[in-house]
């Protein structure tokens, strides 16, 4: 295949799209939800991130992520990005050049890492979060991204991810809950967001990187491209609306969290099978998506007092896996030729799901925990008690969110 | 001379001020506090989770008369700061030793 132009364009846009999620909608939906006193700590928690995991991809990442290696891992061939020209093709979209494919993948490894940070905001020691990030990347997102998206052993078995449900999804959402356990309750183990409004923003804004994050992910600028983005706005409203309805049916008040949480858990959902479930999939989705996440955010994290304190674990893992799951179930062949049970494809797609949602959860935890415990014991994960109580843009960084004059 | 502060519900601080400007009353000092009586906290909701506060926005008016103007002045804030629901507030009153304008050096009941 030649290099296409237009799927360039869109590409190249798409990756400006996703890097928008991390720098700054990611950073501001998190620290509008942060206790004042650690907001800018949180937005530093996902630049950093984005900032230390493309590098990494560059220097290794890339090449362990998508060449050819074996079943679990690739090989050191695109080692600092060796041997590749701009104007090459990219062998795993040889319609894409070689760099704006490597420049596209890297905006997700990074958001990947990047998410995890709502779980450990406003109590976690910087240097062990930057460890973390090397260390969770290299160990947990470069080998399951392998797997499914580098030809790896579970893309061998039929498991589909369109844009990451569990390679990023799943992954930073089991990734947030073993840290979350390991790093312990806050002090004040209390959501106090220091501004909805900035969450608003944050919320519009990943939606509006959802377009590259989901239609990208078609690599070409394609019919399904166009559905994926679409069924993915159709999620992201349902759920919106479906979540700000369970709560004014429960809690008496439609909540603007509840409204912007709703939309999260519809985006997530949404992003494993956006590229192979119609309108009416889409809308499903977003229900389902929104019930499943409302129940884990709500009873789940209260029932087992983990501190999770964004609900990475009850919005983006639950619904990662949700999201795989139903894929199984609704992918329609008119999308992209893959039939799930309620088109009489049978249950080989449901399976394949099943099984990649399940190794890539175990697998996901048990390195999680070990490379936690391993920082703990080394470095410390938690600042100290009265650091976390002063507010950690004081202690750590040595700033104010909000500055008064006098 | 007293001095009277009274800390009221926010939203009521025009109508004070109204009230007190039309019975000539020409300079306040006001405050942002937070604060709890009998009406105790009041609670808010995050992803479900329940966040009681202790501690309630309030305004505090403050605002030094002559001794004898003291229950007019009283009287004003009282009507113009009830809504007759709890959490209205409080007046406190209390004497003044001594009141110097800076800007001239008048004293007392001339620098009110």
């Amino acid at each position: 295949m030649k290099i296409v132009t237009a799927d360039n364009v869109f590409i190249f846009v798409s990756t400006a799209f996703v890097l928008l999620m991390s720098i700054p909608a990611l950073a501001i939906f998190y620290a509008g939800l942060t206790k004042v006193k650690s907001m800018l700590n949180t937005i530093v928690m996902v630049m950093v991130a984005f900032g230390v995991v493309s590098l990494l991809w560059l220097m290794y990442g890339y090449s362990l992520t998508f060449s050819e290696g074996n079943g679990f891992i690739g090989d050191l061939s695109y080692l600092f990005l060796h041997g590749i020209l701009p104007s090459d093709p990219a062998p795993a979209a040889p319609n894409l050049y070689h760099y704006l494919f490597i420049f596209f993948q890297m905006t997700f490894a990074a958001i990947a890492v990047a998410l995890m940070a709502g779980a450990f905001v406003e109590r976690m020691k910087f240097v062990s979060w930057i460890v973390v990030c090397i260390a969770w990347a290299t160990l947990v997102y470069f080998p399951v991204a392998h797997w499914i998206w580098g030809g790896g052993w579970l893309s061998q078995l039929g498991t589909l991810d369109f844009a990451g449900g569990l390679t990023i999804h799943e992954t930073s959402g089991l990734g947030a809950l073993v840290g979350a356990l390991l790093l312990g309750r806050r002090k004040d183990a209390m959501m106090l967001p220091s501004s909805l409004p900035l969450t608003a923003i944050g919320t519009g804004l990943l939606w509006f990187g959802w377009f590259g994050f989901n239609g990208g992910s078609a690599l070409a600028m394609s019919a399904q491209a166009v559905s994926a983005a679409f069924v993915t706005t159709i999620a992201a409203i349902v759920g919106g609306l479906v979540w700000m309805g369970l709560e004014w049916i429960k809690f008496k008040k439609p909540t603007s969290l509840g409204l912007f949480t709703g939309i999260i858990a519809g985006l997530a959902t949404i992003t494993p099978a956006s590229g192979f479930v119609d309108i009416g999939g889409g809308i499903l989705i977003g229900i389902v998506g929104a019930l499943v996440c409302f129940w884990a955010v709500v009873y789940l994290k209260n029932r087992f007092k983990y501190d999770d304190s964004l609900d990475v674990f009850g919005v983006h893992g639950v619904g990662g896996m949700v999201g795989a799951l139903m894929l199984g179930f609704l992918a329609s062949p008119d999308i992209a030729g893959t039939k799930g049970v309620l088109y009489g494809g049978g249950f080989g797609q449901l399976w394949s799901e099943l099984v990649g949602i399940v190794v890539v959860g175990f697998y996901t935890v048990i390195v999680s925990y070990v490379i936690f415990k391993v920082v703990d014991l080394w470095l410390g994960l938690r600042v100290s008690k009265d650091d976390e109580q002063e507010g950690l843009d004081e202690t750590i960084h040595g700033e104010k969110a909000y500055v008064k004059e006098y | 001379m007293k001095k009277i502060e009274a800390v009221i519900k926010p939203f009521k601080l025009d109508d004070v001020k109204e009230a007190l400007s039309e019975i000539g009353i020409t300079g306040m000092t006001v405050t942002e506090v937070k604060g709890y009586g009998r009406q105790q906290g009041h609670s808010e909701l995050y992803r479900g989770a329940e966040y009681v506060v202790d501690f309630l926005p309030k305004v505090k008016v403050e605002v030094v008369v002559p001794a004898d103007r003291v229950d007019e002045v009283v009287e004003a804030i009282t009507q113009a700061a009830r809504t007759g629901k709890i959490g209205d507030g409080k007046i406190f009153v209390m004497d003044v030793e001594k009141v110097v304008r800076i800007r001239t050096g008048e004293e007392d009941e001339e620098a009110l």
